[in-house]
């Protein structure tokens, strides 16, 4: 079943590329500062980026590889929408003030607040473009097969479709045209999803729990209980955990959006707007998950190929006919977009704000240079994704997203905390911690059944055997521990006293932000 | 000797570093609820399964009850936080300002 021939999914999606071509058009005329690139100008509402937030956070794969898991396993697929958004609170709660207040463009001027600018951020840079790569191919070969399942167009020319139309909107729209491709693909998704979620419930009388046990009816009750195929169990699935909630909180493309808005408290709304529409979306596909079983049934998923990403797309065909399932083909597709445009707009702020400005050039370069620097990082990096994009083609890549938050988790997540937390922090800890946590996570996945079963096809019974051998699949649990211990064992053996000077005229700024008076006049 | 004006000074970073006290405690109390609630469920996923598969009602197991309120609790540890900051902290850092 495709939607290449379905005129209804071909209409939704180039209705979908006029508009956000079009509003790249005119976000454009409006992006001349590297403010207004990197940052929208600091004027976007909470509102706003509270759906961009929603917008940049989930991806293809959760509603269509969250439901596939629920339509297969049951129970298990709720697992990953509760460890998508329990790092939100923590953002909400430690983050986004200090980061606000701090920052300008990317988090590692929050951790270089009070440290020498330059070893700090070479640092953040490796551990962010980690992160940004990581999650880029996943999602980029994600994309390339989903879209030759859902409307048949080849894996390579659906890579190159993909990386044009980022390419545009982040190289010309810069942060404005990004955010509105992120509002508006968050807002048919979660129409998409209640719309689809609606037309399952009015085959059980509305109600949920008649659809849960018509499913235990259907394929036992196994179906609402735990199992230990998809998360792992005992250690594993804490580690899991681990790296889902603090990587969520420390995703460079998910921290960047706390400068779009012109304050504290719009940043503070925003991160709750994006928990309550993420939340509600992932309570939304655990209805959509239990529907195909129910109605679609996982045999018939399993046959559509994609390793269950069908179950949605085929649940939208049962209840909403041909129309519906080209809408949920195109708004798939959307979803895609939206998310490698912001992770490639991060990666350029990296690139440009952190690596150019304050390396190369020391803090200062004129707005121009930076500008020009911006477009041909974006120009690189949209490339180097198609290319890996396509380089990967076929190969096993769905362990790089939670990779992506892991490195995340144990990279970036314990330098941002200590920096705005404690005061005897210093350069060589952050620099430590950064570099241990990004190399620390990449070695154990390399030794676990992750890399050396499911990626080099060895048999798990030899490789165990071996003295290197990691019995878990996810890193975090290990890695992020040991980088708060190398960030407070290198930073209690050397000594910054500019640093410690620093940390009243910190939390000041942290208090009152960069502009007192805009405070005060509210 | 401090001067009248090192003394005001001085008073007001007494009163940022009390504020910024305050929040701390706020966000770490809230930050602990939200851990302590995540990772007692994964521990039980993770360690206790049979007890997460105890079928309370027809179509719901406890682990699908937890799970749902998980989510929703997170929300609302978001929302709590949200208020507290709208009603006591943004004043109070207004108040120090002006």
């Amino acid at each position: 079943m495709q939607a290449a021939n379905n005129p209804l999914a071909v209409t939704f999606f180039f209705v979908f590329m006029a508009l956000t071509l079009g509003i790249t058009y005119w976000a454009a005329r409006r992006t001349r500062t590297t403010e207004q690139f990197f940052a929208a100008g600091g004027q976007i509402t909470a509102w706003q980026n509270g759906w961009a937030l929603a917008g940049d956070f989930l991806s293809a794969a959760a509603l269509l590889g969250i439901a596939g898991i629920i339509t297969s396993n049951g129970f298990d697929g709720l697992i990953y929408s509760i460890g998508f958004l329990v790092g939100w609170p923590i953002i909400s709660f430690l983050i986004v003030e200090p980061l606000r207040n701090l920052g300008k463009f990317t988090f590692a001027d929050v951790v270089a607040y009070r440290l020498r600018q330059r070893p700090v951020r070479m640092a953040a840079a490796i551990g962010t473009l980690t992160v940004i790569l990581l999650y880029l191919i996943a999602q980029m070969v994600a994309t390339g097969s989903l879209i030759k399942l859902l409307f048949g167009l080849p894996y390579t020319a659906s890579v190159i479709v993909v990386g044009t139309a980022m390419l545009t909107y982040v190289m010309f729209g810069g942060m404005l045209a990004t955010t509105w491709v992120q509002v508006i693909k968050a807002v048919l998704l979660s129409l998409g999803g209640l719309v689809l979620a609606l037309l399952v419930l009015a085959h059980f009388d509305m109600n949920p729990l008649t659809l849960f046990s018509a499913a235990a009816d259907k394929y036992g009750e196994r179906v609402l209980q735990p199992g230990s195929k998809v998360a792992g169990s005992g250690w594993d699935a804490i580690s899991l955990g681990v790296g889902l909630m603090f990587g969520t909180a420390a995703l460079p493309h998910i921290l960047m959006r706390a400068f779009t808005v012109p304050d504290v408290k719009e940043a503070r709304m925003s991160i709750l707007y994006a928990t309550g529409i993420i939340g509600s979306f992932h309570l939304l596909v655990f209805v959509i998950g239990f529907g195909a079983m129910v109605l679609v049934g996982p045999e018939v998923v399993t046959k559509a190929g994609g390793g269950g990403n069908m179950a949605a797309p085929l649940l939208a065909l049962t209840v909403g006919g041909n129309g519906f399932f080209g809408f949920i083909c195109a708004v798939a597709f959307a979803t895609m977009l939206a998310v490698v445009a912001g992770l490639t707009l991060s990666g350029v702020a990296t690139v440009c704000h952190d690596l150019w400005v304050n390396v190369v050039r020391h803090g200062a370069a004129p707005e121009r240079e930076q500008l020009t620097v911006a477009r041909i990082a974006t120009v690189a990096i949209a490339v180097l994704a198609v290319v890996l994009g396509i380089v990967f083609e076929g190969q096993n890549v769905a362990f790089m997203a939670g990779l992506a938050f892991a490195v995340a988790a144990a990279a970036n997540f314990p330098a941002l905390l200590l920096a705005i937390t404690w005061k005897r922090f210093t350069t060589a800890g952050a620099v430590a911690s950064i570099l241990v946590g990004t190399f620390a996570s990449l070695l154990l996945i390399s030794l676990s059944p992750t890399i050396q079963v499911d990626v080099l096809g060895r048999n798990l019974a030899e490789v165990s055997q071996a003295w290197w051998f990691v019995p878990m699949k996810n890193p975090a649990l290990i890695s992020m521990p040991l980088s708060f211990l190398v960030a407070i064992a290198v930073s209690l053996v050397t000594v910054e006293a500019g640093a410690e000077g620093t940390f009243r005229e910190m939390r000041r700024r942290i208090m009152f932000g960069a502009r007192r008076e805009a405070y005060a006049g509210r | 000797m401090l001067s009248p004006d090192r003394i005001t000074l001085h008073e007001e970073g007494e009163a940022i570093a009390r504020l910024s006290r305050t929040r701390a405690r706020v966000a770490v109390a809230l930050s602990l609820v939200m851990i302590a609630m995540y990772f007692g469920f994964m521990t039980m996923f993770a360690f206790a399964k049979p007890t997460m598969g105890t079928i309370l009602a027809p179509g719901l197991s406890l682990c699908i009850l937890l799970g749902a309120g998980v989510i929703v609790g997170s929300f609302v540890l978001c929302l709590v936080y949200v208020v507290w900051a709208n009603r006591f902290y943004d004043p109070a850092v207004r108040r120090l300002m002006n």
